[in-house]
């Protein structure tokens, strides 16, 4: 199926990737005006399936790195996701076919929709989360041993690095290390993969199901719906409580924001009390002290009136909100799947358990 | 000694409201009038009546303050604005995102004239971005020649080093004359490129709005005679001189609720609670802590527009005197819809045919305004229900604006107090203060002066105390040059946020300081 992303479909991938952030994954927001400036000089942007993707045809992620607070001030020239492309393209002696987001959740949804207008190329619908994770190596790409490295970075000046690392974790490590030098912001380009692994390792339809979220909020804005339960349909959701937050508790520990919120639940979900552990993401929940839903499923904590979802940054003091877990992609849920991304990782000694088998406990 | 005193003045949509203060900072006289169109009359009147009433020496009234929506008005009408070039300092960094693309388009179309995206501007620690080109600028300012009113300038982490935002004003000054009015986004907004440099374009276009706010101001206290100090009021609640507002008229947009929530703090001595005011068509709930209102941390929409100012976080509601009372299918409707201004001659009470919220006071003898005997006819069921609904409305939006858990003080304030009910949840105390119907002009009158330094620093060789000792001086000094007694600065805020994934321990450091104005 030919489809096209064009300028009015981005507000909407962007309002389905804060969802899917889980919390997390940073403000689309810049990205989106990247985005549809980029549509606007270039043209739209034309989305492919995982399976139109030629079994030996090259696929590279762009995605940004660094620090949030750097991202609303140094905007994107543009030229870095070019010059970080181009840079992995020549070292790796390829040239690629496609584009796609290694991250649907939060901002990196919406810098490879960027690159595939100004490289003039196709985006693959599809990603390497489902959500959105801290770390570089947090990826289905890891999971089908599909390596981090060779990464290319690059900076607005036009300054380029491509490294090959001992392992994921290790490119995790010197990416951070040299986008400090960047000035705190730069486009890494990894995870370049040919059409015959994306078709195992990605998870695909994400940009088609951020847009699909975002188009539904809209709609339910427009015709005075309610939005949650438009949520929960769609995403085969869960409703953990309706409620209010009555505290708000944070820390940093090696430069990650971390928390708990206590939503106390009103309506049909007085008496319930829920608690969810965050980490830039949200990452566990607790309903009357019983983890019902755990990283890598989906945690995302929505204005209750419009479905917007509140990040855990902005999360406060009365604020009423609709808890919902998200079912994660198949992918996470195994073995190695939850060993790279589940509440051990996170250092929580809680066991991950899908959703759905909690739910019915 | 002679006494002295001060005079408040606040503009608000509905009425002009004014207070005379003594020395001692005790409430001599009050007015409130109907604001005028052209505003300035409205100000004259005010300030004519409660002088009169006041009956103190003219001579001896050495402080005038002014908060007005001279400004809020012009853009959202979009009257009275100037034409505005913008240079941005930031290639190669910023050029996929144009200048203004968040504004709407009619808007930015009015306003900006041309636009450069020219090399330039900080990284967070301070390092050069890109060197500033001097002579783009100056072929930038030429071609603003003839076409601009005003120009705007923004540079990436100004706020980190606001060097390259001053070399290229002074370029711009000597290509398009000393008198060109120049705003600089280092001067006017907090962190977040897009947000900053949409005030600052705000803020030039506002140039000749502020020009004849502030004149009409200066004409009105001159023409009663007064040879007064003169303030305005801006967005957190705080004072600056009229010098200033000439030069930072943006900041003037959201005085007015930040100015009934010091009122209301200063009127009934509580310092840390919230303030819930009533008016004609909403009311306005916010949080003081210090005697200051709670700042808002998310961006703030005006006109259109998304801008990061200080103001201060508020809840409105569409509920205030003059709000119509509906009976519908399972219960009674409040507003939001209001009979606004004329609530005298449209409200039962004042023997018109619509039942406001009023009406429902009086007949619950929470009032005793106009003719009781015209509600006598209201069911006790409709009364009942109809204050029933008032409660819940305020109290559902004290729980929202509140912190924590704990009940809390609540004060209220503005002319439609009368609609609080005597007890409600979620406040450990209600308290109606002396000459609450005119606590906004109180608040504009008793107004302290501040300044804030919002900075990101990194620790690489620095200890932690030496840098926030430096925030705080720099704070505290720029307080004193404001006009501030120097024995009254305060420090009210001292915020360090970590920057995630940042290594070198980079953080941002936000200080605010204000001090008292002094008598001479």
């Amino acid at each position: 199926m030919v489809s096209e992303l064009n300028i009015g479909d981005i507000e909407e991938i962007a309002i389905g990737a804060t969802i899917l952030g889980a919390g997390g994954g940073g403000d689309p927001t810049i990205g989106m005006y990247v985005s549809q400036q980029a549509i606007r000089d270039h043209g739209p942007v034309r989305l492919i399936t995982v399976d139109e993707v030629p079994d030996d045809a090259w696929l590279i992620p762009p995605a940004g790195v660094g620090a949030p607070t750097v991202g609303i001030e140094k905007l994107p020239a543009g030229s870095e996701i070019t010059t970080a492309f181009r840079a992995l393209e020549k070292y790796m002696n390829i040239r690629a076919f496609a584009t796609f987001s290694s991250e649907v959740g939060g901002s990196n949804s919406l810098v490879p929709v960027a690159a595939a207008a100004i490289l003039g190329i196709p985006l693959v619908d599809a990603d390497m989360m489902g959500r959105a994770f801290p770390e570089i190596q947090m990826t289905t790409g890891t999971l089908f041993g599909i390596s981090a490295w060779p990464l290319s970075m690059a900076d607005e000046r036009g300054n380029r690095v491509v490294m090959e690392t001992m392992n994921n974790l290790w490119t995790e490590r010197l990416a951070r290390v040299l986008t400090a030098r960047m000035g705190g912001r730069s486009i890494v380009c990894n995870y370049a993969m040919q059409g015959r692994d994306a078709k195992r390792a990605l998870i695909w339809g994400s940009m088609t199901l951020a847009r699909t979220i975002g188009r539904t909020l809209q709609q339910c804005r427009q015709n005075k719906q309610d939005p949650i339960a438009a949520l929960l349909r769609l995403l085969s959701a869960h409703l953990v409580t309706r409620g209010k937050i009555h505290d708000v508790q944070r820390r940093t520990d090696r430069g990650f924001a971390l928390g708990e919120v206590h939503i106390t639940g009103t309506g049909p979900h007085t008496g319930e009390q829920v608690r969810i552990a965050f980490q830039n993401e949200n990452l566990i929940v607790w309903k009357n002290e019983a983890a019902i839903v755990t990283v890598p499923d989906l945690i995302c904590i929505l204005d209750e009136a419009t479905g917007t979802a509140i990040t855990t940054e902005r999360l406060r003091y009365g604020q009423r909100v609709a808890v919902l877990g998200i079912p994660c992609d198949e992918k996470w849920r195994t073995p190695a799947g939850v060993e790279l991304a589940g509440p051990r990782y996170f250092k929580y000694d809680v066991d991950y358990r899908p959703l759905e088998a909690a739910h019915y406990d | 000694m002679t006494e002295r005193y001060r005079i408040g003045i606040d503009v608000g949509g509905t009425n002009t409201d004014g207070a005379v203060l003594d020395s001692q900072g005790r409430v001599v006289a009050s007015a409130k009038t109907a604001t005028t169109p052209d505003v300035t009359s409205g100000v004259r009147l005010t300030l004519e009546t409660v002088l009169e009433r006041s009956a103190v020496p003219r001579s001896a009234v050495q402080l005038a303050m002014l908060s007005t929506t001279h400004c809020t008005n012009a853009l959202t009408t979009r009257s009275g604005l100037v034409r505005v070039g913008l240079l941005r300092l930031g290639a190669p960094a910023t050029t996929a995102v144009p200048p203004l693309v968040q504004w709407p388009q009619d808007l930015r179309a009015h306003v900006l004239a041309a636009s450069f995206i020219l090399p330039g501007g900080h990284e967070f620690n301070g390092e050069e971005l890109s060197p500033l080109d001097l002579s783009a600028v100056r072929r930038a300012a030429r071609e603003l020649k003839g076409k601009v009113d005003a120009v705007a300038i923004s540079a990436v982490f100004s706020l980190v080093n606001p060097e390259h935002e001053q070399l290229a004003r002074e370029v711009v000054l000597e290509e398009l004359g000393a008198e060109m009015p120049v705003t600089l986004s280092s001067e006017i907004g907090s962190l977040g490129l897009l947000e900053r440099e949409s005030a600052s374009a705000l803020n030039a276009a506002l140039t000749a709005v502020a020009g004849k706010a502030v004149r009409g101001f200066e004409e009105a206290v001159r023409a009663a005679g007064l040879s007064s100090q003169l303030y305005l009021g801006q967005n957190d609640g705080t004072l600056m001189s009229l010098d200033q507002a000439l030069r930072f008229p943006v900041l003037t947009i959201a005085s007015g609720p930040a100015n009934s929530f010091r009122g209301a703090t200063y009127l009934s001595g509580l310092r840390d609670a919230i303030v819930v005011d009533i008016g004609g068509t909403t009311t306005d709930l916010g949080v003081v802590s210090k005697g200051f209102p709670r700042e808002s941390a998310a961006a703030v929409d005006i006109a259109g527009v998304r801008t990061n100012f200080r103001m201060p976080d508020l809840i409105s509601l569409g509920l205030g005197g003059g709000s119509l009372v509906r009976e519908v299918a399972g219960g009674v409707v409040v507003g939001p819809d209001s009979v606004g201004y004329r609530l005298v001659d449209q409200a039962l009470v004042f023997g018109g045919d619509q039942c406001t919220a009023t009406d429902l006071a009086v007949a619950a003898d929470l009032a005793d305004i106009g003719d009781p005997a015209r509600v006598r006819h209201l069911s006790p069921g409709l009364v009942k229900q109809g204050m029933r609904e008032i409660t819940r409305m305020l109290e559902d939006a004290i729980d929202r604006i509140k912190l924590a858990a704990e009940d809390v003080p609540v004060i209220v304030v503005g002319g439609g107090s009368i609609l609080f009910p005597e007890t409600i949840a979620g406040a450990s105390q209600i308290v109606k203060p002396p000459h609450f119907d005119v606590a906004n002009a109180v608040g504009v009158a008793i107004a302290e002066v501040s300044s804030t330094v919002d900075q990101i620093f990194t620790l690489a060789n620095r200890r932690r105390e030496e840098v926030l000792e430096e925030a705080q001086q720099r704070a505290i000094q720029q307080v004193i040059a404001l006009g501030a007694a120097a024995d009254t600065v305060e420090l009210l805020e001292v915020e360090e946020l970590m920057l995630a994934y940042m290594p070198g321990d980079a953080r941002r450091i936000r200080v605010k300081a204000a001090g008292r104005l002094a008598f001479t």
